[in-house]
């Protein structure tokens, strides 16, 4: 199949090796990703938060650029990339005053509502299916305990999960590709997001607790699917040693890195060297 | 409970459900199914012998599957009458047809496997109702473990530890391990007063339990320490807010204003999340055992029994009174009187007062031969009537009858169980069925007055 | 002296944040769930529960001068738990804009001036360049040195590209810029 892809800001820069896992896990899953051409930033929440047209016109252009290339289903990997253009879809669908509105800020088209939005555990599941990511699976990742980390994935306004508390989505890949899941207090919890940069000592203490309770559990790694989850635990995580003095070093990785190794895709194409933490627990595999 | 039983007045039927009630005030026909106790109630002796014996143990209901009972158990033990009976879905016997233990060591002979259900035919003039409640399912708040933290206990589950002649003897103990618990925190509002994913409701008990639970884990634990977590203090009844503060003057209970948002293990311990809005912290508190004080709702067959009796009942399930002020226990449905949490979260004294009133409203029912009723009923001009019955399918309470009157099958209403709805009345096609007092012709002369050419006379 | 709490209609800033948020705050019991669960309460100058308090009870300049609403995550714990299903991150949300509408000093000016230089490099290049948001930002804020020990490992890493993303065509992102009315900062105009 053929989908759009909507990288987002930081898979080209700080997230390379979601970028490019995702791209392996894909090519193998013969699922064909083509950026949307010429995307432009989603806006993150700086834009909804200071302009309410703003937030809305940055993926609005996004969607009509998806839509002139015929895409059906685009796949944004950053969970915050992918609520932008959800929820701004499901607004423009039901309110025609808000797409002439629109329309008119951007200079751009009209959009005609039919965009199927994806994260990346939502399109494994849904679309790819579990029976076939089973089917994939060369090196079964056996032995290794893995801490699922949501964030705040399964609240973001467009998402919608299996539960928004103790979801299982990812689990259930994890399970599939042979490894096994532990259960863990912080699922869920906030590693502080963007206040990384603006409140380090904010984020230095939300990944503590993070990785605290990770290590607490068992987990020999933690698998994330947002970039400012996977930043703030692992480039931040010297920080986090430092600050508290503890000691950890536990590698946190993408989920589709974890995929790619199960399915036997090459090392150098899953971006492990990026990795300020070091997974070398994956060696073995 | 053993009075009771004892009363020449009273017949009491245990181990036995309703199954049909049909009929109207002063004049039911109830069906009830005696169902087979296993034991012979006339031989019995109480003595307990097959309760030693048998070798089967089960997770205890009324202990809260804190502990086990017999597959032959009394369920507690004040129960009347003071006669075991035989869980026929886990009994050797019964299951597998082995054992058979208790009618060997049987003293007066009274275990009886043939026993069957028994059906009993009963006229009576009135029915009162004191089924009580159930509490809210809380594991749908995943937020605080979902059930998957075995700490994590309800409100009567603790007053079960508390019991000396309970599941763990009095002691207050850790489900997970066994280790006495020393840090206590007790969360309000579970389910209750929570239009997202519980009920809108003030459960109404849960304020006044709590803080005399927190008292008696004092009493058991001296060097134990139990914090409240609340939003507000329902303790509206008499010395009840004095009550409170003694739990917090004298018990040493911390009371913490904020709703818990989330509850997690780290370790051996629980951590309740919390905030005091009071001093604008947020706040988390370490806990060796959480207790939560769970909504009060319906029982789950509350609505099935509902509409056996054809009585109304309310968005959540809790049976309708005829009027939220003035006529609180009785139900709309003549005849039928409500008392307890039935009708809504009640505490003891309001318990018992209701059902107080019940009685002597149902004792009122057979002080006379007639009924006075409201006169705005609906009645059938036989003469118009076909025969179509299209009103018996529309009344919501069974109210009409059909009868033969001059060889054609023609509807009645029974009047003392029509409550004037209209519903038969907006159905009948030939406009047989009408409500005294607003017939069409007597509607149509109100509308038409006002209009009337010549003046009438208003004296 | 005390502040007269009814000199103009009590419900005036509860209507107003009705209408740029859609959320109704008199459905609000003050239970602070939302604070209980809020992963950055104990930074703020203020709970969450205590800015919707100053909501209901009009006290307009304390809401919007905390620096409550920028700390915010919008992680949506408070949203997901709340009882009565307020939208409490969409209120944080709303609060920011209507600050910087009003011209009110940030709670936090440092957290402000963060989405302002990120807005300004999504204007310039259509995406954000990360290297220069942080390298703007550090000396917005007098601090050169922040994280510098991060920058080498990183560099390393290739985790930072130098030079910017650009998008070929940036007209309809500064078109959308130019025209999205309400809320928007003057240091962002042309």
């Amino acid at each position: 199949m053929e989908i759009g892809y909507f990288p987002g800001c930081s898979l080209h820069s700080t997230a390379q090796e979601f970028d490019m896992s995702v791209k392996a896990v894909c090519d193998i899953l013969d699922v064909h990703l083509k950026e949307i051409p010429d995307w432009n930033c989603c806006g993150a929440s700086a834009a909804h938060e200071t302009s309410e047209e703003l937030g809305l016109a940055l993926p609005y252009l996004d969607l009509i650029k998806a839509e002139s290339a015929r895409f059906k289903m685009v796949l944004s990997p950053c969970p915050s990339c992918f609520s932008n253009l959800s929820r701004t879809h499901e607004k423009l669908v039901d309110d025609k005053a808000l797409r002439d509105r629109l329309k008119d800020v951007t200079d751009g088209k009209v959009y005609e509502g039919t965009i199927s939005n994806k994260h990346v555990l939502g399109f494994f599941m849904d679309e790819v299916g579990i029976d076939t990511i089973r089917e994939k699976v060369k090196k079964p990742l056996e032995g290794l305990k893995v801490a699922c980390y949501y964030g705040c994935l399964t609240r973001l306004p467009g998402v919608s999960m299996d539960s928004i508390e103790h979801p299982l989505m990812m689990d259930q890949i994890i399970e599939a590709l042979g490894a096994e899941v532990v259960d863990w207090s912080h699922k869920t919890e906030c590693c502080g997001a963007s206040l990384s940069i603006t409140k380090t000592d904010i984020a230095l203490r939300l990944g503590r607790e993070i990785l605290d309770a990770a290590q607490r559990s068992g987990a020999e790694c933690i698998s994330v699917v947002c970039p400012l989850c996977q930043s703030n635990l692992d480039v931040r995580q010297a920080g986090i040693n430092s600050m508290y003095k503890t000691s950890f070093s536990i590698p946190v990785v993408y989920l589709t890195q974890l995929m790619g190794v199960a399915f036997g895709a090459p090392a150098s194409q899953l971006g492990f060297d990026k990795h300020i933490v070091t997974p070398d627990i994956l060696k073995k595999f | 409970m053993t009075e009771s039983s004892q009363d020449d007045n009273i017949e009491l039927l245990t181990y036995s459900e309703v199954e049909n009630v049909e009929g109207f005030i002063g004049n039911f026909d109830v069906t009830i199914r005696k169902k087979a106790r296993s034991v012979d109630m006339s031989k019995c002796t109480g003595c307990g012998e097959c309760i030693q014996k048998c070798p089967t143990k089960v997770l205890s209901e009324f202990d809260m599957e804190l502990g086990k009972r017999k597959a032959i158990y009394i369920p507690f033990a004040q129960a009347v009458p003071n006669v075991p009976v035989i869980d026929r879905d886990h009994c050797l016997k019964f299951t597998k047809n082995k054992c058979g233990v208790c009618q060997k060591v049987c003293p007066a002979d009274a275990i009886d496997y043939e026993q069957k259900d028994e059906l009993i035919e009963l006229k009576v003039g009135a029915i009162i109702l004191a089924t009580g409640f159930s509490l809210f399912d809380w594991t749908v708040y995943e937020e605080y473990g979902g059930g998957r933290y075995k700490d994590v206990i309800t409100g009567l589950h603790l007053e079960r530890m508390l019991d000396t002649s309970g599941p763990t003897g009095g002691k207050l103990i850790r489900p997970s391990d066994g280790r006495e618990a020393k840090q206590i925190v007790f969360v309000q509002c579970v389910g209750s007063r929570d239009e997202a994913k519980g009920m809108p409701y003030c459960s109404r008990i849960c304020c006044m339990y709590t803080a005399k639970q927190t008292i008696l884990v004092k009493d058991h634990i001296p060097d134990s320490q139990s914090y409240v977590f609340y939003i507000d203090i329902r303790a509206a009844g008499k010395n009840y807010e004095e009550f409170v503060k003694r739990a917090q003057r004298d018990s040493g209970t911390v009371y913490i204003r904020g709703r818990v948002s989330k509850i997690y293990d780290r370790g051996d311990k629980l951590i309740v999340q919390g905030s005091d809005t009071l001093s604008g912290e947020r706040v988390e508190v370490e806990a060796d055992l959480v207790v939560l004080a769970t909504a009060v709702v319906p029982n789950p067959d509350a609505i099935q029994l509902a509409q056996m009796l054809n009585i109304p009942y309310d968005q959540y399930g809790f049976y309708t009174e005829a009027h939220p002020k003035l006529q609180p226990v009785e139900s709309v449905t003549q005849g039928i009187f409500l008392t307890g949490s039935c009708q809504f979260p009640k505490d003891i004294p309001d318990s018992v007062a209701t059902t107080g009133a019940a009685a002597v409203r149902a004792c009122a029912v057979f002080a006379h031969d007639e009924l006075t009723i409201e006169p705005k009923i609906a009645w059938v001009d036989q003469e118009k009537c076909s025969g179509c019955f299209n009103c018996m399918e529309v009344c919501p309470f069974d109210a009409i009858i059909s009868e033969e009157v001059n060889g054609k099958l023609v509807a009645r209403v029974r009047e003392s169980i029509c409550h004037g709805c209209g519903n038969c009345a907006a159905t009948c096609r030939t406009k047989a069925v009408n409500v005294k007092g607003f017939s069409d012709e007597q509607i149509y002369a109100q509308i038409e007055a006002p209009f009337l050419e010549e003046e009438v006379e208003v004296a | 002296m005390p502040e007269i709490l009814n000199r103009e209609d009590i419900h005036t800033f509860k209507d107003l944040v009705l209408s740029l948020s859609g959320q109704d705050v008199s459905r609000c019991i003050q239970c602070g769930k939302c604070s209980s669960g809020c992963p950055i309460a104990y930074e703020m100058e203020h709970l969450p529960n205590q800015i919707l308090r100053f909501i209901q009870l009009n006290m307009q300049h304390k809401a919007l001068s905390s620096n409550t609403i920028w700390l915010c995550a919008v992680c949506e714990t408070c949203t997901v738990r709340c009882p009565e299903s307020i939208d409490i991150a969409g209120i944080m949300d709303a609060l920011r804009k209507l600050c910087r509408e009003r011209k009110v000093k940030p709670g936090d000016p440092k957290i402000a001036k963060f989405n302002e230089i990120f807005l300004d490099s999504i204007k310039k290049n259509g995406r954000v360049y990360e290297l220069g948001l942080v390298m703007k930002y550090n000396m917005a804020t007098a601090q050169p040195f922040k994280d510098a020990t991060l920058g080498p490992a990183m560099f390393g890493k290739g985790k930072l590209r130098i030079p910017p993303d650009k998008v070929k065509d940036p007209s309809p992102v500064r078109a959308s810029f130019n025209k999205a009315k309400t809320f928007i900062v003057s240091v962002l105009k042309d």
